[in-house]
């Protein structure tokens, strides 16, 4: 047995790589051979760690000590004096922003960021070589394959799945094992598992860790969902754009096929299962369940009516089932745990954890998975460090171009999927991005709308036109030419496309509208009626101006405008002229004195 | 292709490898080495040395080798801590490579302490 001393477990997610961490790791691996470690301490590359604000990421174990935004630089010290000498290199400790704490010696479960989480889904991700199917093995990995496979029947494992509580996690949260039983009571001569990997709302990157992370989690979910529905073959259907996560799929689905984990007679139970791979472009609407089969068949990514549903009728006119990642990171636990276990975390109706993308005006940007009903100030707060700059809470963006944004009233709403629908927005995928007082409610709703416009198929006629008509409403809005009753117009516009459009992607359309104007419809109102815009975004909407109490008469600020528009003599206060200013701001910031602000 | 039962080799040998990722206070047994400069000048990395290949040749899964800076009693180097969960630690000085094997056979497997080795001896 080779046994390592230490771990050095650094971080190969898209977070950490794009800030340089396959450098440390090459430095690692010179720097610890130099001193003749190399027999005693191991790098291991894994997936996201969920403090991506932090990255680099590097782990230490066993005294699981836990570097921060780690140079190539650093790698010296650390070598030399953490894995040489056993001292912890203190000045590149992770120090939690909320407490400024920065301890080497506690345990990563303490630091605030980890304490509230619970870790299921995510559980390997951080933890394991995700390039190593001997290191998932360790983890009671293709265990849960092998106790479906040699002691349960088909209706047992849908059974568990059904009575665990789990509910999809791409979006609708449908009641899992529902959808299996429906694609296993259908009859066909083959039938599909499908796993949808297509991650389109902005800002989420759930699925892409899992899938870099602990991409065997999601083979072996597959695998037991097909012999649950009995189908011998499935797709996952995984963006271009996620080279990482798509690089380490090929290379699980190897090595499972070689050690007999996937393909024919699975532990010689007579059961064949595999798995392909198929690249979608990245177009918003391929995440929507038909046009993501249409898709795989290489046809257009448009979505097509339902019914038929995909468990009678989804790839190449077969039963499909399709889950999302993050639902099938789930399904091994808990045929390995049970369905008691599952369905004691969470809420009545919303069971286990959930995975967000937290990002925006927060100080922790990451991943964290907690459990359902932890509620929204939890995860913003404890976990997320709070508000950056020391700014005021405006709103949180849940379901992405599907969801809404709840305001600080709201802050206590437990999150789970009826709860978050019941307050106004919805679960989505687990995007949750925090606004703070900068932010205009009117140009959120008009950014995720832009979105929605430029994503529609156009397909059908209420997404392609009436979405447009929407966004044209709100960029007059923003642009100071607002009209009155253009709320009540945005109102009814919503109500006929949520009633009409083809798809979920026409029919949640309009809820980033509807919420806001739910929430906070004084700043449509001061857009509209006063030309102004509450949080000094919208720039048709504002004007700079020197307060002559302040000014000193110093020219640093008519010196910067590129627009001439300042005016004033040396040592008496000066003025800004609304027709040239361009409104760039550079003025404001170069003032010394806080002389001039945006009204 | 691999049967089960090959699978299940795979896991245990696998696991003793990565199992110091797990943090299981309560579980681990603990050696820790004094290796500052003076640790390292007494010759501390053998006698960590022996104790790696001891845990290995054992395949004793639950137990941790890792490093610490100087204790203070540069005399006494190499010392070395062996916490095992549930018990007082025990300090061991003047270790030697030679030693090791029986720190690892009767305090880490067997649960008693090499009296004649620790500090409490030494001192007298
Ligand atoms: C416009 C649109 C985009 C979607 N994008 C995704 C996506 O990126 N990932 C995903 O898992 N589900 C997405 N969905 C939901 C899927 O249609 C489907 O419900 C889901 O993949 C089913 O898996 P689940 O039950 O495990 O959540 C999208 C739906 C719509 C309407
Ligand atoms: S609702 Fe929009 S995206 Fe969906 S089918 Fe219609 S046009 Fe296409
Ligand atoms: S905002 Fe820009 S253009 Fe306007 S006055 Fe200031 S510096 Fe000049
Ligand atoms: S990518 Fe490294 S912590 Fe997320």
């Amino acid at each position: 047995m080779d046994i390592y001393r230490a771990h050095v477990l650094c971080c190969g997610g898209t977070g950490c790589s794009s800030s340089g961490s396959a450098q440390l790791i090459q430095r690692f691996e010179e720097k610890i051979k130099e001193n003749g470690l190399d027999k005693e301490v191991k790098v291991i590359r894994t997936g996201c760690f969920g403090l991506c604000e932090a990255g680099p990421v590097v782990i230490v174990y066993p005294e699981g000590t836990f570097y921060s935004r780690v140079k190539v630089e650093d790698v010296d010290e650390i070598v030399s004096e953490h894995l040489l000498k056993g001292r912890k290199v203190q000045h590149l400790v992770y120090s939690d922003h909320a407490t400024h704490e920065q301890n080497a010696n506690k345990a990563l479960a303490d630091i605030n960021f980890y304490k509230h989480q619970h870790r299921i889904a995510l559980r390997n991700c951080g933890v394991i070589d995700p390039e190593n199917i001997d290191e998932y093995l360790a983890f009671d990995g293709y265990k849960a394959l092998e106790k479906a496979l040699t002691t349960m029947t088909r209706e047992q494992v849908i059974e568990e799945i059904l009575k665990s509580g789990l509910r999809g996690r791409g979006g609708g949260g449908f009641p899992t094992g529902l959808k299996w039983k429906f694609a296993a009571a259908s009859q066909a001569d083959q039938k599909y598992v499908a796993c949808n990997a297509d991650e389109g709302d902005p800002g989420a990157f759930m699925d892409r860790s899992v899938l870099e992370g602990d991409p065997h989690a999601v083979l072996e979910a597959m695998a037991i969902a097909g012999y649950a529905i009995g189908a011998s073959e499935g797709y996952i259907y995984v963006r271009a754009e996620y080279p990482i996560a798509v690089k380490r799929l090929e290379i699980a689905i190897g090595q499972a096929r070689d050690y007999g984990l996937l393909g024919k007679n699975i532990f010689e139970t007579g059961f064949d299962f595999d798995i392909q791979i198929r690249l979608g472009a990245g177009a918003f609407v391929c995440g929507e369940e038909t046009a993501l089969m249409r898709s795989i068949e290489g046809k257009r990514g448009e979505p097509t009516p339902r019914p038929p549903f995909p468990a009678v009728k989804g790839l190449f006119a077969k039963p499909t089932m399709l889950n999302n990642v993050e639902t099938y990171a789930n399904v091994a636990q808990i045929i390995l745990n049970g369905a008691d276990w599952f369905a004691a975390m969470g809420t009545e109706k919303s069971k286990g954890t959930k995975v967000f993308a937290l990002g925006g005006k927060i100080n922790n940007t990451g991943l964290v998975e907690v459990p359902m009903g932890t509620p929204l100030r939890t995860i913003i707060y404890d976990i997320g460090g709070g508000i950056p700059n020391g700014k005021k809470f405006k709103a949180v963006q849940t379901g992405g171009p599907s969801g809404g944004c709840l305001p600080a009233e709201l802050l206590d709403t437990p999150v789970d999927y009826d709860n978050l629908i019941a307050a106004g927005s919805m679960m989505g995928s687990g995007g949750m991005i925090v606004m703070d007082e900068d932010n205009c409610m009117v140009d959120i709703a008009r950014f995720f709308l832009d979105f929605t416009v430029d994503e529609s198929c156009g397909k059908c006629a209420p997404c392609r036109i009436g979405t447009r008509r929407m966004l044209e409403i709100l960029e007059r809005i923003v642009n100071g030419k607002g009209e009155e009753g253009d709320i009540e117009k945005l109102e009814n516009l919503a109500k006929t496309i949520k009633a009409t459009a083809l798809c979920g992607l026409g029919q949640t359309a309009p809820n980033p509208v509807l919420s806001t104007i739910k929430f906070f419809r004084h700043e449509y109102e001061a857009h509209i009626r006063d030309k102004k815009c509450p949080a000094h975004h919208c720039q048709a909407l504002l004007n700079y101006v020197i307060d002559p109490e302040k000014c000193r008469g110093c020219t640093a600020c008519a010196r910067v405008c590129p627009g001439g528009a300042i005016s004033g003599t040396v040592k008496q206060p000066h003025s800004i002229d609304p027709a040239k200013c361009l409104k760039c701001g550079a003025c404001m910031e170069k003032c010394r004195f806080g002389a001039i602000s945006k009204v | 292709m691999k049967s089960l039962a090959e699978l299940e080799a795979i896991r245990q040998k696998t696991l003793n490898r990565i199992n110091l990722r797990q943090e299981k206070e309560g579980e681990v047994t603990r050696v820790v080495i004094g290796m500052a400069t003076c640790g390292i000048a007494a010759g501390a990395r053998p006698v960590m040395l022996a104790f790696m290949d001891e845990i290995s040749k054992r395949n004793l899964s639950h137990v941790t080798v890792s490093q610490t800076g100087c204790i203070g009693m540069c005399r006494l180097e190499p010392m070395v801590d062996v916490i095992v969960p549930g018990q007082e630690k025990v300090t061991y000085v003047h270790m030697t490579p030679e030693k090791v094997g029986r720190v690892v056979a009767e305090h880490i497997v067997n649960g008693r302490p090499v009296e004649e080795y620790t500090i409490g001896a030494a001192e007298k």
